[in-house]
Formats: structure tokens, C-alpha cells, sequence
């Protein structure tokens, strides 16, 4: 016997390669197997709260748009529940809270319609403003990159994670920019301007 | 005791993001080091699915594209396995995703061009949800290698792509299944990528001749590890209070 404690290794990531779709997205890969894919529809057609859409580009070091990216997005929903049993309340009927975010191929734009998102809590009693947890991931990226949506027509300043990023300025690549009922959220993987990452 | 946050990621155990032999981690990479955060409610929570959200066929990448009284061709594979945590418990009801070349290293991708042709029974993804006891398992033709533009003589060692979820977002990882015995991993940039020799032994599916069925398909074996999760002998306040 030993008293060594006995815990596993989380397996490695590996980049999810330039076919992805095929295997998250197979419609987007020019092919239709499943009854239906999963992730096209995140807030349903119950959900209370303000409908809008999200949008973007992933742009790398270069400064070009990364074309074959997918995103997952993970949100709670107007009241600020999330669609989970640790999740203090309830959610809509339909409402997933989860979403599968692509690209058009020939200009790497991507967007998505939900609803926004209430606040959530945090930790020590605190509150979060509304957020989108965003988790990407394309060729290249040998980890999935965490990173989370904030909305600029919201009070974040007493975000405790936004809060957490030393540099002031760099809190700014967080706040999606409204225009009417859309947001722009721009990311970028590496040099001016580069979002923040999260190692959640 | 109470669930409480996910451990730490081990972050000089996977990747790190920039990787130079992998030459299109260069300018996909972020040059600064990604914020710490501790777990709130939006790491510790994901999404579910459930058995009304994919079919039974969907794990079985022989039939799920093939027409009628047809197979993809290839060597028919098994590849089986569960899905832990690092607490060794089972990671029950979690969707697993699977996506791979065809056996001549062909994808099924608008975007893929390589010269080798693609099977018309073949679509080469699947689905499935672990069990209660964490298990999956998947039926398919092993891939085929394929070269890439990476270096002009890069062959990428037959692999299949997975995608699981576990319970909570900060759980949510994609890698690769090679299969032992490979000369190509030893050569892979991707593969190499992942610093030490035994975690790439844990991306490499084993030969399973006891799940093998004879005279019919041959079975790797392939256990999926996820983060796990802290047990709160102490209030940490995860939720206030």
C-alpha cells in the first residue's frame, strides 16, 4: 500500500484541425448525416429577454482573418440561470444556453442570435455583469482558448473578473460594441489589441 | 463533501500554444499568458445532452453513410473506451464526437483536396453518449495517413479526431487518437507538440484483442481523461455565502 495520492492526468489537447466541421459541423463540411446537428439554436423559442446577435471576425498575427475557426458559446439566460442542475433556478423550455458558432469560409465572419444573458453569480457572494463564455478553437490553436463577451450598453464595472485583468486597458478586448440589437465582438489571437485569455 | 471547482489545469502537460515545428501555431497564438480565474458558476456549469439529441446509429461510421447494403472500405475498426475524471470516476451521459479521414487519407471536407479519393460510403464523424459507467465505444474503418502542408514531406499518422464535454465548460477539451505502433507519431509536428513522451502515450489507442471480435473487427482501446473536480472539506465560498 502506499499512501501516494492517486489521481489521473487530464488527457493532452490536440488542435482541432482545419476539418473540424466535419465532425462538429458536418453541414458546414458539405455533407448532411445527422438528423439534426447540435448547437444551432441557443436560446429557443421561449426565452425571455432582449433578442440579439453577436458577431465577429477571429483575426491572427498577421492581422487576417482566421477562416476555418468554430466557437462554442455557453450563457445563462436572461434571469442569469444557466441550463444546468448547479444552477440555482429554471430555464426556459428549449432554452440550452449553448451554442456552435461558424465561420463563412471566404471572409471568416461569424455570428449567432440569443438572448442577452442577465447577471450571474459569482464567487464570495459577488455578481457578474452579463456575459458569453466563448471557447475557441481551429488548426493552430493547441488548446482551446477561453475567453468571455461582455456588452458595452452594461454597467461592468464592478465585474469581479474583469476586474481580476491588471492591465486596464486590456479589459476593453472583452466589450462587445452594440448597434442596434448587434454586437461586434473582435478577437484577436496575437499582437495589438490582443483579447484576453482565460485559464479557467 | 460538495463538488467544488475544477483542479488547476496542468498546462506544461498539454501543448503549450506556441509550437514553431507546427508552423500554423506561429500567428495563431497569444503572446500573452491567459488570465488565472478562479471557477465561478459559468466555468463549473456546460451544456447536457441527452439520448433524444443524436440516434443510435450515430456512433456506427460503417453504416451511418452508407447506402444500403454497402460498407466504407477499410480495415473495420472498434474503438472503445471510457471517459474519467482525474479522480478516476466516471464521467457519465457526456457526448462524445469523433471525426477522421477516410483509409485512403481522404477527408470529407469542401476544403480538403488531397488526391486520394473519397469513399462514397463513407462520411467519417460520430456521436455517442457515454454510459453510466463512462463507457463508449464507436465502429469504423481505421484512417488512412495523409500528408500536409506543413513541412513538404509531413504525414500525419492515422488519427481520429475526439471531442468531449464532461459536466462544467472548463471541462470541454478536443484531441487526437493515434494508434500504437504508428512510425508517423514519432515524426508528427502536431503529435510532437505535447512536451512529454507520456502523455503521448495517452493520446495512443491501444490494441484490444479481447474486444476484438474474431473474423470481423479489430479493437483499439481508448480512455478519455477530464479534469476533475475539487471536494470542499472546507468552505471555499465557490457560491457566497
Amino acid at each position: 500500500m502506499s499512501n501516494d495520492p492517486k489521481y489521473l492526468k487530464e488527457t493532452p489537447s490536440q488542435t482541432a484541425g482545419p476539418y473540424v466541421h466535419i465532425g462538429l459541423a458536418p453541414g458546414a463540411a458539405g455533407f448532411d448525416i445527422y438528423r439534426e446537428e447540435l448547437g444551432w439554436d441557443i436560446a429557443g423559442p421561449n426565452a425571455a429577454g432582449a433578442r440579439i446577435h453577436v458577431e465577429g471576425v477571429v483575426i491572427d498575427g498577421t492581422g487576417a482573418p482566421v477562416k476555418d475557426v468554430l466557437l462554442e458559446a455557453w450563457q445563462a439566460n436572461a434571469q442569469g440561470v444557466y441550463a444546468h442542475p448547479e444552477s440555482a433556478g429554471e430555464v426556459e423550455e428549449g432554452f440550452r444556453g449553448w451554442g456552435r458558432v461558424i465561420t463563412d469560409f471566404a471572409t471568416g465572419e461569424w455570428g449567432f442570435d440569443t438572448v442577452k444573458p442577465g447577471p450571474t453569480p459569482g464567487r464570495h457572494g459577488q455578481m457578474q455583469a452579463p456575459h458569453i463564455n466563448l471557447w475557441i478553437v481551429a488548426r493552430g490553436i493547441n488548446l482551446g482558448l477561453n475567453t468571455r463577451l461582455y456588452f458595452d450598453d452594461e454597467d461592468n464595472t464592478a465585474d469581479p473578473v474583469l476586474n481580476t485583468i491588471e492591465w486596464e486597458h486590456r479589459r476593453a478586448t472583452l466589450i462587445a460594441k452594440r448597434t442596434g440589437s448587434t454586437y461586434r465582438f473582435d478577437i484577436r489571437l496575437q499582437g495589438a489589441g490582443e483579447t484576453v485569455f482565460f485559464d479557467i | 463533501m460538495k463538488p467544488a471547482e475544477f483542479y488547476q489545469r496542468d498546462r506544461s502537460w498539454h501543448p503549450p500554444a506556441l509550437t514553431p515545428p507546427y508552423k500554423t501555431s506561429v500567428a495563431r497564438s497569444p503572446r500573452y499568458a491567459p488570465i488565472s480565474l478562479e471557477n465561478t458558476p459559468s466555468e463549473i456549469t456546460g451544456p447536457r445532452f441527452g439520448h433524444s439529441d443524436i440516434d443510435p446509429l450515430d456512433n456506427d461510421l460503417l453504416r451511418n453513410y452508407a447506402q444500403a447494403g454497402e460498407s466504407p472500405i477499410g480495415e473495420r475498426i472498434i474503438v472503445h473506451g471510457r471517459v474519467l475524471d482525474e479522480n478516476a470516476r466516471p464521467v457519465p451521459n457526456t457526448l462524445v464526437e469523433v471525426w477522421q479521414a477516410n483509409a485512403g487519407g481522404r477527408y470529407r471536407h469542401k476544403k480538403d483536396t488531397y488526391l486520394a479519393p473519397i469513399d462514397p460510403n463513407f462520411g467519417g464523424c460520430g456521436r455517442t453518449l457515454t454510459d453510466a459507467e463512462g463507457y463508449y465505444y464507436f465502429r469504423t474503418v481505421k484512417p488512412g495517413a495523409y500528408p500536409w502542408r506543413n513541412g513538404i514531406n509531413d504525414w500525419r499518422p492515422a488519427h481520429i479526431h475526439a471531442s468531449v464535454f464532461g459536466s462544467g465548460f472548463a471541462q470541454r477539451l478536443i484531441t487526437q487518437l493515434y494508434f500504437e505502433g504508428d512510425p508517423l507519431i514519432a515524426r508528427c509536428p502536431i503529435v510532437q507538440t505535447v512536451p512529454d513522451p507520456a502523455a503521448i502515450d495517452m493520446l495512443t489507442a491501444k490494441l484490444d484483442m479481447n474486444a476484438t471480435i474474431p473474423l470481423d473487427t479489430i479493437a483499439y482501446r481508448f480512455d478519455i481523461v477530464l479534469r476533475g473536480r475539487r471536494s470542499t472539506l472546507f468552505e471555499n465560498k465557490l457560491e457566497g455565502n
